[in-house]
């Protein structure tokens, strides 16, 4: 009896986990990889044909999206990393007792809906609004300059939306370095940028390898802020399967989309990983 | 985990199976290869004919419960709901009103699911464009047959136009509730010449200034007014000479967006200069820089209509509602506040009675409402303008391709 339920006993501790993402993720999951092959249309029905199709013209029709969305999701990434890492690494190491309240002030935006602060960069950002408004009057700015329904301000968007989920795993994980150890470094003779570049930047790089993985993968499959503060030039793809798969019913197309840029995202950050030199990607991230 | 032992397997209990990541492997193939070749997503189209004694069957034994759950619009009620308060004092009929539709398509996507389902979508009355979704209802039969012997004050009240739709002939699935025009609205502080043409649109020197709207049809009504089509009677060669000409006009970054709701801000602060704009947005704004046209190749006329789900709840409590708001008194007030066009043409004769009866600015603004072409178009205004084409079945992903791409950027 004991030996059964010893033998049993991690299958029910996966139990849970297990059923939730049976049930929400696989099922799901395979259920759309289904539809994406099907044809057919919500009045007749969709019919399974294995219609591989569907990937094809998602890719002659959309495929400079998508491309779009890796490259906005690439530069929001970037700039996230660039934003998040002194302010990490200053409430990491000089933040002393205030630690908490610098973090509560980052995550401080979360607290207002995303959409409504996406609304409230219009606002700021209209052509004769707070900011381009006076510096056009003094004659600074050409008169066509504009920052509303560029890609300037779709990236800037999604940089500002998604860089708490940057700067928390970057800060963890600095937070972790024992102070001891770059001191160590400055005893071996080390000078203040050897020891960030050959101590802390090391040792932080799961931080960064999480905080990327947290902001490129939802960054590029976006559709709030292309929508909000893009023009017609810079829609992205998450716009695009949202819209077909919910103003046109093409279920289809829509989840082939889904599946093209979910096998972009999972090449990209495993090409990533494989260029960061780590070699179990969820290791590194969970470490 | 990896590389460490694993426990010794209690053998009676994996007999039959070989390891853990083996059977699990196995189960997600087996159930993998069973749903990737299931047997797809059903049809329900061919709802769309309806019988006598279908609607009869509806109706039978279907008593008033007290109570409506209306699903609207933005905009589309008094803020203190007084006509909705007036109507549960008259009946003992309370209502719970939420604006829960912003676009016609967004909605569709939403009750879908519960619809097919045969299931409550927790409104009892709800308010939709006649346009593709308004179609996609009626094919799918997710729409009760209204009982016009409950719809007195409709066969009295209603216009002809109002009586008279292609979209829904008969009035057997709905009536409307609002109707509006889609022409041009400009800022007179950057236009410097009159806007009379849809053509203006298309004017290089308003590059990067001119607002489309997003709505496919709605754009290729537009599109095609431009080419010179009527797009009530419009054919597939229209749709792409029409297409061409809108990508064009994106392509040349003539236009700066897209939008859904947000254009009368954008022409309210300069962002655009012109943009398509649908009647009551701009005279409700009644800015004196923005000004609202039917361009003279013609605009569109629009309706919002009032339906019920099948699976209403209080479809009795329901229809009464729809019924008592085609009486002219109870109309008049909605249509000062909405400032869009009424169904109900006695409501003119009610405002021009209240504006004899008042003065100062109140006066002044009932008038200009009695004698508004937005709201009471003349019979050579209705000349002008054309309805949504009614798209089959089989057109319309020949028509969403050419032009609900366009503001995609494909």
């Amino acid at each position: 009896m004991a030996r059964l339920r010893k033998a049993l006993t991690p299958y029910l501790m996966i139990l849970p986990g297990g059923l939730w993402m049976a049930v929400f993720f696989v099922v799901p999951l395979v259920f759309m990889l289904s539809v994406s092959l099907m044809t057919g249309n919500i009045i007749d029905g969709f019919k399974q044909t294995w219609h591989w199709q569907n990937y094809a013209d998602g890719f002659h029709t959309y495929g400079d999206k998508l491309v779009r969305s890796l490259w906005y999701g690439l530069l929001a990434t970037v700039a996230c990393i660039a934003l998040a890492y002194p302010a990490a690494y200053w409430i990491a190491f000089k933040g002393g007792r205030r630690k908490s309240t610098y973090l509560f002030l980052l995550l401080l935006p979360f607290f207002v809906s995303f959409v409504l602060r996406t609304l409230a960069w219009k606002l700021v950002l209209t052509d004769n609004g707070p900011l381009l408004g006076p510096l056009r009057s003094h004659g600074l700015l050409p008169k066509d300059f504009h920052i509303l329904d560029s890609g300037f301000a779709v990236v800037s968007g999604l940089t500002y939306n998604f860089l708490p989920f940057m700067v928390l795993p970057i800060y963890v994980a600095l937070e972790r370095i024992d102070y001891r150890v770059i001191e160590a470094s400055y005893d071996l003779y080390a000078g203040r940028t050897q020891a960030f570049l050959r101590v802390v930047l090391p040792l932080s790089l799961p931080g960064v390898f999480a905080g990327v993985i947290m902001t490129f993968v939802p960054v590029a499959s976006d559709y709030v802020n292309s929508e909000v503060l893009g023009g017609p030039n810079n829609v992205m793809i998450g716009h695009i399967i949202r819209t077909e798969y919910f103003d046109n019913s093409s279920y289809a197309l829509a989840s082939a989309l889904s599946f093209s840029l979910m096998a972009l995202l999972l090449v990209g950050i495993f090409a990533y990983a494989r260029a960061l030199g780590t070699e179990d990607v969820l290791e590194a991230a969970g470490r | 985990m990896r590389g460490r032992p694993r426990p010794a397997p209690d053998p009676a209990l994996l007999r039959g199976l070989t390891t853990r990541r083996g059977f699990l492997g196995a189960v997600g193939a087996v159930a993998g290869a069973a749903a990737l070749s299931g047997c797809g997503i059903p049809g329900r189209g061919g709802n769309g004919v309806v019988t006598q004694a279908d609607i009869d069957a509806y109706w039978r034994g279907r008593t008033g419960k007290g109570h409506v759950n209306w699903a609207n619009w933005p905009g589309y009620m008094e803020d203190d709901h007084s006509t909705i308060k007036q109507f549960s004092k008259e009946t003992g009929i309370s209502v719970t009103y939420k604006e829960a539709i912003q676009e016609a398509a967004d909605w569709f996507g939403k009750i879908q699911a519960p619809l097919a389902a045969n299931q409550s979508i927790g409104f009892d009355l709800m308010v939709v464009t006649n346009g593709i979704q308004f179609t996609q209802l009626v094919e799918l039969g997710y729409l009760a047959p209204l009982d016009h012997r409950r719809l007195p004050n409709f066969a009295r009240y209603a216009s002809e136009k109002a009586k008279r739709r292609a979209y829904d002939p008969q009035n057997v699935f709905s009536v409307p509730y609002m109707s509006g025009l889609t022409g041009i609205a400009y800022n007179t502080r950057y236009v410097k010449e009159p806007i009379t043409s849809v053509q203006q649109l298309f004017d290089p020197k308003y590059k990067g200034r001119v607002g489309m709207m997003s709505d496919s049809q709605e754009l290729g009504n537009f599109g095609m007014f431009a080419v010179g089509a009527d797009p009530e009677k419009s054919t597939e060669a229209d749709w792409k000479r029409a297409g061409e000409v809108l990508r064009g006009q994106r392509d040349k970054g003539i236009v700066r967006k897209y939008y859904e709701q947000g254009y009368i801000d954008a022409v309210t602060k300069g962002d655009v200069w012109l943009t398509m704009a649908w009647s009551g947005d701009v005279y409700t704004l009644s800015s004196p820089d923005v000004k609202f046209v039917v361009p003279k190749e013609g605009g569109t006329i629009w309706s919002d209509c009032m339906m019920l789900p099948k699976t209403a709840a209080n479809p009795v409590d329901a229809i009464r509602l729809m019924d008592w708001l085609y009486e002219p008194r109870n109309n008049a007030p909605l249509t000062e506040f909405i400032n869009y066009v009424t169904p109900v043409p006695g409501v003119q004769d009610v405002i021009r009675r209240q504006a004899a009866a008042a003065t100062g600015k109140d006066k002044a603004d009932l008038d200009r409402l009695a004698t508004s072409p937005l709201i009471f178009p003349s019979a050579e205004e209705y000349a002008k303008l054309r309805t949504y084409r009614a798209l089959s079945n089989a057109e319309l992903p020949r028509y969403q391709k050419v032009f609900q791409t366009i503001p995609q950027g494909a």
